[in-house]
Parts: structure tokens; C-alpha cells; sequence
């Protein structure tokens, strides 16, 4: 049993990392870009999460929003909702932070080379999908038919519209994206929960897979749909939120029945998620 | 490495010694606490009991205290952070078999992939003398877990053997500081006759038992999610966690920060949390997967029938009877809703 470990190599020790850029995204979400003091890289793959911490107020896991192809900085997607992602609000450009991380499994890369590619992202899902959809437009070559949709509750509730209007201009990509709903006549796109973008779709389920991020409820439907174009169910990634303390499999906090979302998540397949209890 | 025997006065005397010379670290002995039993500095070995039943928290608040700073920080440009990591030599004196199964659970899940300094500066200089638990406490289901007796994870063991005690010698570190520090005789075959007599004996003195094997509980588990026996166990639950803050194979923790009053600087500290509180997986939005205490109920006899053995590969409950005897609402014990789920078969 006896393993010879120093202070230094506490679980819970950050590193310091400073924000060279804040950018408001909406009422609620600001995005946040970091570097390390030693300019190292995170060295994330996408759908991985880290640890940010304010000290004095706590930690509070966070997927990271840019894609690893991006070197130097890498960047955070926040929504204000807690004590940290509050107080994380209020700091500008020059603060420093602290970053534990990248934690997770992160989405399967290797799984997806090759294949064509449907993303669904609801809301502040866009955030962990966002760094896969942009690595994988940066390795385009690498990848099949490319499919995005994206759905939030209004046109007010946008994410990273500057990206969304590259995205949809860009050639590499089918880009759709709807708002459930529209208070005035503003708004000339699509109306309607993300599901009434499924019949407009067209995509070969034996080549596709179909990655998944949104609020709980989203899931419930959209899989449904995911199933109805005939995907199978390992071709449906999902990423899972849960209360990451630790981030290293030691809190318990974010376990879904025997698994730790910290370890062997955040990213599931359908197949594995159908299997567990009160996953979603 | 020979098993031996010492006299009650001699064995007395090899636990003053190791509280003069700290041979092994600060004594913590197991100590009466009023009508119940608790671990704590031993002072002179007359205060021990080594015939109790349950303390009242389980040894693992040494390795895994309560509430521990983790790191200290000064806020500033850039903040100042330091690892804080304590670290301990002890010799715990009078642990049950039952308990030191579930410090190789706190060994394992500690470990793994990513090894917390915290943990182990503590555990591994720290010498365990067990104790034979000949006094099952009426709670307990030990002798049904299989956990009522353990040939790994200690130092020394010791069973009261009448006159005597045996003593099982289970590492070179108790090896050498029963050569050092006590008078002992060798043990011969009529002594270890007799300490396996004593060990048989006492599992028959255990009041609850498991109507399975153990090996059987995860499929038993696993075929009854929709049980009602975990709603009608549950609808007295206090959610008051109890049972899990008792519990020596419970390992969660909570994380948060403390900032002094001139709001420069402040610590972080971990400390133990309970899935049987209502806002263990709730998250920012305000989702909470395990809203309803059904749920908290079932996760927590999930996790000690089910997901630890299957992470881990070491019992998940220990049957030591604590959350059991915890529990206002008379709920806890995962024998009794084991049973209940095996009948409703």
C-alpha cells in the first residue's frame, strides 16, 4: 500500500492562470481566456472539464470551450449561476485564477475520425461542444460530413454569434439553428423546439454519429429523434453534468450509480447512459 | 515472522512503552466515552477497552479527518497558494477486523489514478494493532459480511484468549516492535487452537444476519431498482446523514473555502459530505438527480451492496452495525433492507 507521495502532488493544488480576454456573450454568460504564467498548453481534448478557482469563494467545474487546436490560451464559456461562476463574473482582463485540469474522458476522437458527424447543442451546451466542433472544422480532412444544430429559448439567449454566423457561412459544415421561441418579428430564422430541425436533416446513420449536448430535458427528445433517423444507440455521445468537487474520482459528488462522471465521463454513449439509473 | 502471546499486564506494559518512546508514532487507543467507545490519544494503556463493541466513529477520521485544510492561499497578483498536507505517524491501537476491512476500501479509493498526499502521509506511517471483536455490538452483521475476522491490513492483532491475548503478527513493522518492546512467548499450536476457538465463538454472538451470502448482494441489487421496499424504508428518513458521518466506508467529501477576516488570505478544506443530504447532486442550474431521500436511500444501499464491490473489488459495507445504531428513524442498516429485498423475492 505504501506509495511515496509529496505535498506537491496534492489533488487539490491549481495552477495560476491569468484571463487575457473577457467577452460578454449574453446577459448571463461571459467567455473567459486564460494562459498559464509558463505559457504551457491545458492539453485538453475536447469535452474535458477543469477545476476554477477563485480563491476565497471555491471551485466550480467548467467544460472548456476551445478547441485544443488552439495554442497558448485556451478558453472557458461561463454561465453566472453559482457563488464561483458569480464572482468569476466580476474579474476582467490581468486577474489570475486558479485551473486544476483537464479532468474527464473527453469526446471519443479516435471513435469519430472518419465519420460523419451530427452535432446537437441546447443552450450552454454549445459551450463543451463548441471545442469539438471547432477542432474538428480545423482538421476537416480528418472527418466526413459535418451536420450542426443548435437550439435556445430565444433569440436574446444566443451563444458566440459571431461564431454561429461563421458556422453557418461555412462551406465544411451544415449549419441549422432555431430559437423555441420568438417574441416579435426580429428573428427571420427557424422557430420551434430543436427537434423541428431533425426532418431537414439528411445523414446516413451507418456513418454517423451523433454527439449530444444540452439540459436533461433536451436529451429525453432528442434521442428520440437521434433513433428515428436510425442511429445505434453507441453511435449517440452524450455529455453529462454533474457536481464535480474533486475531479479526481475521490468526492463522490458526481457519481451516477457506480461511475464517476469525473473519471469515466462526462462523455457517454445512449448505449452506456440507457443502461444507468437517474442519469438524466 | 511468529505469532505470539503476552499476559494482560504485559501487554499493558508494551502499550505504555510505545506511548513513552513513540516507537510508533502518538498512541491512539480506543477508550470508553461514557456508555459508549471511542478512538482517541491514548495516555496510559489502562485507559484502553479493548472488549468494546463499536466506537463511535470509525478509525478512518485519522487518515481522513473531519474537516482538513488542503490549501492555504494569499490573494493577490499573482495569489499564493501552498499546499497544506499534514503529515502523521500513529499507532492506533484496538481496531476491529471489521474496520481495518474498510480502511483497505479507504486504501483503494485514495489510490487509483490519482493518489492523495493527504491520505497517505498519514496512513503509511501509521502502525494498526486490531483487536478480535468478541463483543459484537447487537447492530452488527460482521459474521454475515465476512468481515468479522481479517488476515491483512494490520500490524499486530490481538484475541483475548482468556489469561492471555494471542498476537497475530502481520508485518515486519509489528514484528519488530513486539521484539523490541514486549515480553511475549512464542505461540504454539494448543495458543492458535485456542484463538481460532474464541474467533468462532464470536461470530455465533452475532445478533443480525444476512439471509445471502454476500457475494449475492450486487445481483440482488441489480434486479431490484424498482422495489417499494426502498420507498417504504425511506419515508421516515430524516435526511439527516447520520448514518454515512458513522460510517467507515463512506469516503465523500465536501470542498470549500474559509477566508480569514482581513479577506487576504484564507484556506481551502475538504470534509466529509453525505449522498443522504439533499443537496449532495444538486447542481448550479438547480438540477438535483437525487432529489427525493427514495433515491438517497437506494443510492447509499447501492453503493454499499453494489457500486463499491464493483469499483473496487472490496466490500462495500463492512457490517459493523454503526449507521444502524445511528439512525433515529431506525432505517439504516443495509442488512435489514438486503433481507427485506431477498424475501420480496
Amino acid at each position: 500500500m505504501v506509495m511515496q507521495l509529496t505535498a506537491k502532488q496534492s489533488i487539490h493544488l491549481p495552477r495560476i492562470a491569468e484571463i487575457v480576454r473577457v467577452e460578454a456573450l449574453s446577459d448571463r454568460e461571459k467567455v473567459f481566456e486564460f494562459k498559464f504564467a509558463d505559457g504551457k498548453d491545458l492539453g485538453h481534448r475536447p469535452g474535458q472539464f477543469v477545476e476554477i478557482s477563485i480563491f476565497g469563494i471555491g471551485e466550480a467545474p467548467i467544460s472548456v470551450t476551445s478547441s485544443p487546436t488552439h495554442k497558448g490560451s485556451f478558453e472557458l464559456a461561463v454561465r453566472a449561476t453559482g457563488s464561483v461562476t458569480n464572482a468569476l463574473h466580476k474579474l476582467g482582463k490581468g486577474a489570475k485564477v486558479g485551473i486544476r485540469g483537464p479532468f474527464g474522458n473527453g469526446f471519443p476522437l479516435e471513435t469519430l475520425r472518419g465519420k460523419d458527424l451530427l452535432f446537437v447543442a441546447g443552450g450552454i451546451g454549445l459551450f463543451p461542444l463548441r471545442s469539438l466542433i471547432n477542432y474538428v472544422l480545423d482538421t476537416r480532412k480528418d472527418f466526413g460530413e459535418v451536420t450542426t444544430l443548435f437550439g435556445c429559448r430565444s433569440p436574446q439567449e444566443r451563444l458566440f454569434c459571431d461564431q454561429l454566423a461563421a458556422w453557418n457561412a461555412c462551406k465544411d459544415m451544415c449549419f441549422m439553428e432555431t430559437v423555441d421561441r420568438a417574441p416579435d418579428d426580429s428573428w427571420k430564422g427557424n422557430v420551434g423546439v430543436i427537434t423541428t430541425l431533425f426532418p431537414k436533416i439528411n445523414i446516413d446513420p451507418a456513418k454517423t454519429y451523433a454527439i449530444v449536448v444540452g439540459p436533461p430535458v433536451m436529451y429525453r427528445f432528442v434521442i428520440v429523434e437521434c433513433l428515428k433517423k436510425g442511429l445505434a444507440e453507441d453511435h449517440i455521445i452524450m455529455s453529462l453534468e454533474r457536481r464535480m468537487k474533486c475531479g479526481v474520482g475521490k468526492c463522490g459528488h458526481c457519481q451516477i450509480n457506480g461511475l464517476y462522471c469525473c473519471q469515466e465521463g462526462p462523455v457517454f454513449t445512449y448505449a452506456q447512459v440507457k443502461s444507468l439509473k437517474e442519469a438524466v | 515472522m511468529q505469532n505470539r502471546v503476552i499476559t494482560r499486564k504485559d501487554l499493558a506494559a508494551f502499550v505504555d512503552k510505545l506511548i513513552e518512546t513513540k516507537a510508533a508514532g502518538d498512541v491512539i487507543g480506543i477508550k470508553a466515552h461514557g456508555n459508549k467507545y471511542n478512538f482517541g490519544p491514548l495516555k496510559k494503556a489502562v485507559d484502553l477497552r479493548l472488549d468494546y463493541d463499536i466506537s463511535l466513529l470509525p478509525p478512518k477520521k485519522y487518515f481522513f479527518p473531519q474537516s482538513e485544510t488542503v490549501l492555504k492561499f494569499k490573494v493577490g497578483d499573482p495569489p499564493d497558494v501552498e499546499p497544506v498536507v499534514e503529515e502523521k505517524k500513529l499507532c492506533i491501537v484496538g481496531v476491529h477486523p471489521f474496520d481495518i476491512r474498510a480502511l483497505l476500501l479507504m486504501d483503494a479509493v485514495y489510490g487509483g489514478n490519482h493518489p492523495d498526499p493527504n491520505y497517505f502521509l498519514k496512513r503509511n506511517n501509521s502502525t494498526i494493532i486490531g483487536v478480535d471483536c468478541l463483543n459484537p455490538n447487537p447492530k452488527s452483521f460482521a459474521a454475515s459480511m465476512g468481515t468479522a475476522t481479517i488476515d491483512e491490513g494490520f500490524d499486530l492483532m490481538l484475541t483475548d484468549i482468556g489469561d492471555d491475548y494471542f498476537v497475530t503478527v502481520g508485518s515486519n513493522r509489528g514484528d519488530s516492535l513486539v521484539k523490541k518492546y514486549a515480553r511475549t512467548r512464542e505461540a504454539k499450536a494448543t495458543d492458535e487452537e485456542k484463538r481460532d476457538r474464541v474467533r468462532k465463538d464470536a461470530l455465533k454472538k452475532y445478533r443480525v444476519s444476512l439471509k445471502m451470502s454476500p457475494a449475492e448482494i450486487p445481483s440482488l441489487l441489480e434486479d431490484n431498482w424498482e422495489n417499494p421496499v426502498f420507498k417504504q424504508k425511506s419515508d421516515t428518513c430524516f435526511s439527516c446523514g447520520s448514518c454515512v458521518m458513522v460510517c467507515p466506508t463512506c469516503v465523500c467529501f465536501d470542498v470549500q473555502d474559509d477566508m480569514a477576516l482581513n479577506l487576504k488570505e484564507g484556506e481551502r478544506f475538504r470534509r466529509w459530505d453525505a449522498c443522504m443530504l439533499v443537496e449532495f447532486a444538486k447542481v448550479a442550474s438547480g438540477e438535483n438527480f437525487r432529489e427525493h431521500r427514495e433515491q438517497r436511500f437506494r443510492h447509499r444501499m447501492y453503493r454499499k451492496g453494489k457500486y463499491l464491490i464493483e469499483r473496487y473489488k472490496q466490500p462495500g459495507c463492512v457490517g459493523c452495525g454503526r449507521c444502524a445504531t445511528a439512525c433515529l428513524a431506525e432505517i439504516a442498516s443495509p442488512a435489514e433492507t438486503f433481507n427485506l429485498l431477498k424475501e420480496a423475492k
